[in-house]
């Protein structure tokens, strides 16, 4: 969808994301770190979080499919191929998350903060987006779908 | 815990908001890639601004604009394996964590075990058994 009313639906739906994000906890690094920490300063926030996020987003996924037409994205078969780059690349993702606490959301949000963290994390992560999509064109010329649930198309990896 | 419940709430509001009314998933790093190298300037522009808004105008409240738990150094390497693992794995938090699982989708169940995985064993070695070995705390 495109145009003004997509810009503003969107532009809404991050602005709530975002708050969801800050009232949550999860901007705050120590909290995912915390959450990580099973053997130190636990913090188990993080698991209430997803749980009640996924709770929400499932309830309206279930009821919106049941009146759903079959353009609409919710029906749309989701492909169940596990292949390596989807597991590597989770790990790694994983390891950096572990290491600054921070994944792509937390860290564009905490860009408002003003501070120079999230503005390194933002920054480092589109440089490692860049070296991964040169280093899946370097192998082949196919780029990974937007939509996290689909095995990328000719995967070069 | 209520802040963390009704933060899950509104995410899931969000992630509701944009299948929806914007017909796209509210994944953050594919997002962020559509915004910044993607020949158009999609709606991943609008959602990212909306990011930094929510930042802005919650981040003078006390407490929550958190220091960063890491060194910078260490701040980018680990924006760097974020953005790389997200690419290669098609996908983050956000993207699999919450909508690709929330769709029960088994690529994106597989993949949030899976950065919890490594994220989990990344605190430990780093947090805990690197400074054993170094004789620290």
């Amino acid at each position: 969808m495109t145009g003004a009313r997509a810009w503003l639906l969107s532009g809404v739906g991050g602005l709530l994301f975002g708050v969801g994000l800050v009232v949550s906890g999860m901007t705050d690094p120590r909290n995912v770190i915390g959450f990580l920490d099973v053997a130190g300063d636990f913090r188990p926030n993080l698991a209430l979080v997803m749980a009640s996020a996924v709770g929400v987003h499932a309830a309206f996924l279930r009821f919106g499919q049941a009146r759903s037409s079959p353009a609409r994205p919710s029906l749309l078969p989701v492909s169940r191929r596990i292949d390596a780059e989807l597991v590597i690349g989770a790990g790694i993702f994983g390891v950096g998350w572990g290491l600054g606490g921070y994944c792509p959301g937390p860290s564009i949000v905490a860009l408002g903060f003003g501070r120079l963290g999230p503005v390194v994390v933002v920054g480092a992560t589109l440089v490692g987006m860049f070296v991964a999509d040169l280093v899946a064109r370097t192998l082949s010329g196919a780029a990974p779908s937007p939509d996290p649930s689909d095995a990328p198309a000719g995967s070069p990896w | 815990m209520i802040q963390a419940l009704l933060g899950g709430i509104l995410i899931g509001l969000a992630a509701s908001l944009m299948h929806f009314g914007v017909e796209r998933i509210a994944g953050v790093s594919n997002l962020l890639h559509e915004a910044a190298f993607a020949g158009r300037k999609a709606v991943g522009g609008a959602f990212l601004a909306g990011l930094v808004v929510a930042g802005v105008l919650l981040g003078q409240v006390s407490g929550r604009a958190a220091p960063a738990a890491a060194s910078l150094p260490t701040l980018a390497v680990a924006g760097l394996l974020v953005g790389f693992g997200a690419r290669l794995g098609n996908g983050c938090t956000s993207g699999h964590g919450v909508c690709g699982v929330s769709r029960f989708s088994t690529r994106s169940i597989v993949a949030t075990a899976t950065f919890l995985a490594t994220g989990l064993l990344t605190v430990l070695l780093v947090r805990h058994l690197v400074p054993l070995l170094r004789g620290g705390s």
